[in-house]
């Protein structure tokens, strides 16, 4: 595997101005993701994951300390599209049908006619949706909109993929078919992706490194490197490496609020 | 075919209330015709039926009450009469006639449609304004909203005698009087529809690096179609007010709001109501008309019309 260094932080420190005074929402956090990864953040709300992956997508800008994606700043590489965005609403575009919502990154970016059609075809069985893209988003059940959605992200074919709690307000039963479909897609597209969650068999099961963090302030606890084979059934769940795995995380997790009490 | 029953219902009402009203409001009217007429009537003098409401004298002279229904200038025609008087001017003239409805229905209608293109256009280009830049967002919304708190009826005088000195008549004044009323519901409607796009749209688009254009064409002006919608419809009615108020203080002689006043002037109340029916149906038939353009745009546009 390439061990190559693809997004980094360090020192990151980020500070909100909010009325009711400063909210410390992240603080000295370092970590490196390697090309490939997948990196889960799990904690409580308010220690900061989403606020990271927004630092690394340049949607937030840190206050303090130095992050790099791609060997550019976070801002740059926005620029430069080095990355697809999974929000937690899969938030396609009612007006559009999902082939038109697939496109609309195309059509911003200026890929020709015939090259968007060719793509929303690609990305459409990638995520199991083929023959779907002439259908309006209400059409179609949260789980198939989310997975448009993903498919949006991969359209342009962006190396990098941040994953922000997608599919937190799905019912654990399509989010178990989700994980796993996820899981297919990145090993056929070997991208790196970073993903945020708060279910801990979730994290377990698709990371390679889970990042455990804590609030107030938002920080890292833990960083555990996952020793599941990259091939995971979903019955590796009731593997006893994969509970000690989660005994881990769940450790740190536990870590982390202790201070806060 | 739901709807129908509710309306309907409330159409049967209002028209009930409209027929019972009908022999009270022209009773003293009948009685002294009457009289003159040498029918009985009690009490004899109109001195004395003064002390009567409508409903007392109704109840003394009953033999009087179908009369009040066929009286030539009442004081309220009855529903009849309306309708034969709107028959006769909109289907016994020519359309060229001067006593035609019609014609007189196209005198207001051309400067509405006019006047809501250029107050709908104004609208929406505020509006763009007002989202994109917070110098206007501070300085034309105050502005927009006093401008509504000016009575139409002294204003539209103002403007058609200042334009009419510099030899602007006809068609113009009435349609900037029917775009000062238009442009509102559209301003405001447009803000919000164009605003509509919640941060995690707007922040996808960043994710994308896209322009403002690009934002404009692709999310907001799309996610703003049922807020536009919606405001269009109050507009044109809008449009058709302020065009009929720009008809009424000027000694316009064509439009309705020509007609209606022609009628109370000269007695002739049936022309006055034939004429407001008419400006009434016409603006229920231009918001009619905005309610389907809204369905289909919005059912090919896979949102659901309210």
């Amino acid at each position: 595997m390439n061990q190559q260094t693809i997004i980094t932080a360090r020192n990151l420190d980020l500070t909100f101005e909010t009325n009711d005074g400063p909210v410390h929402a992240l603080k000295d956090v370092n970590l490196d993701i390697n090309k490939g990864d997948f990196v889960s953040f799990i904690g409580p709300s308010g220690c900061g994951k989403t606020t990271f992956l927004r630092c690394i997508a340049g949607l937030e800008t840190p206050t303090a300390g130095e992050i790099s994606v791609n060997g550019m700043t976070p801002d740059e590489a926005r620029r430069a599209r080095a990355y697809g965005y999974v929000f937690q609403a899969a938030g396609l575009y009612p007006w559009r049908t999902i082939g038109g919502n697939i496109k609309l990154p195309l059509e911003i970016m200026g890929f020709d006619k015939a090259e968007q059609a060719e793509r929303v075809q690609r990305v459409l069985d990638l995520v199991d949706l083929t023959g779907f893209d002439r259908k309006f988003p209400w059409q179609l059940s949260g789980g198939m909109q989310q997975r448009a959605s993903i498919a949006r992200a991969l359209a342009f074919d962006a190396d990098i993929l941040l994953m922000d709690e997608p599919f937190g307000a799905l019912d654990e039963i399509v989010r178990d078919h989700l994980n796993e479909q996820l899981l297919q897609l990145w090993a056929r597209t070997e991208k790196t992706i970073a993903f945020v969650t708060h279910s801990i068999p979730e994290a377990v099961y698709l990371s390679t490194k889970i990042v455990v963090m804590s609030p107030r302030p938002g920080r890292i606890s833990d960083v555990i490197e996952s020793t599941l084979p990259r091939e995971r059934p979903l019955d590796i769940r009731d593997s006893p490496e994969f509970i000690e795995i989660a005994h881990r995380v769940r450790d740190g997790l536990r870590a982390g609020h202790a201070d806060d009490v | 075919m739901k709807s129908v029953l509710p309306i309907l219902t409330v159409i049967a009402a209002i028209l009930l209330f409209w027929v019972v009203s009908v022999v009270p409001m022209n009773m003293h009217l009948v009685a002294d015709q009457a009289q003159r007429d040498a029918l009985v009537v009690t009490p004899d003098t109109p001195a004395a039926r003064q002390d009567y409401s409508g409903t007392g004298l109704a109840l003394r002279n009953p033999h009087l009450i179908p009369l009040t229904y066929t009286f030539v200038r009442p004081r309220l025609p009855s529903p009849h009469q309306v309708a034969g008087e709107m028959y006769k001017t909109i289907f016994g003239q020519k359309i060229t006639s001067k006593r035609s409805l019609v014609f007189h229905g196209w005198v207001t209608l051309a400067p509405t449609l006019l006047g809501f293109l250029i107050g709908t256009t104004l609208g929406i280009l505020l509006a763009v304004g007002i989202v994109y830049s917070r110098v206007m967002d501070l300085s034309v919304m105050p502005w927009a909203i006093v401008s509504q708190t000016i009575p139409i009826l002294a204003l539209a005088p103002m403007v058609i005698v200042v334009l009419g000195s510099m030899g602007v008549q006809g068609l113009i004044p009435k349609s900037i009087i029917a775009a000062y009323l238009s442009f509102f519901p559209v301003v405001v409607g447009m803000v919000k529809g164009l605003r509509s796009p919640d941060s995690m749209q707007l922040d996808l688009l960043r994710t994308y690096s896209a322009s403002k254009s690009q934002g404009f064409w692709a999310l907001r002006l799309p996610a703003s179609a049922p807020y536009l919608f919606a405001s269009l419809k109050i507009g044109i009615s809008a449009s058709l007010v302020g065009t009929i108020v720009a008809e009424l203080p000027t000694g316009a002689r064509a439009g309705f709001g020509a007609r209606m006043l022609v009628g109370d002037q000269y007695g002739q109340p049936l022309v006055s109501w034939a004429a407001l029916f008419a400006a009434a149906i016409t603006a229920a038939a231009l918001v009619g008309v905005f309610s389907v353009i809204e369905r289909i745009t919005l059912k090919r546009m896979g949102m659901n019309a309210s």
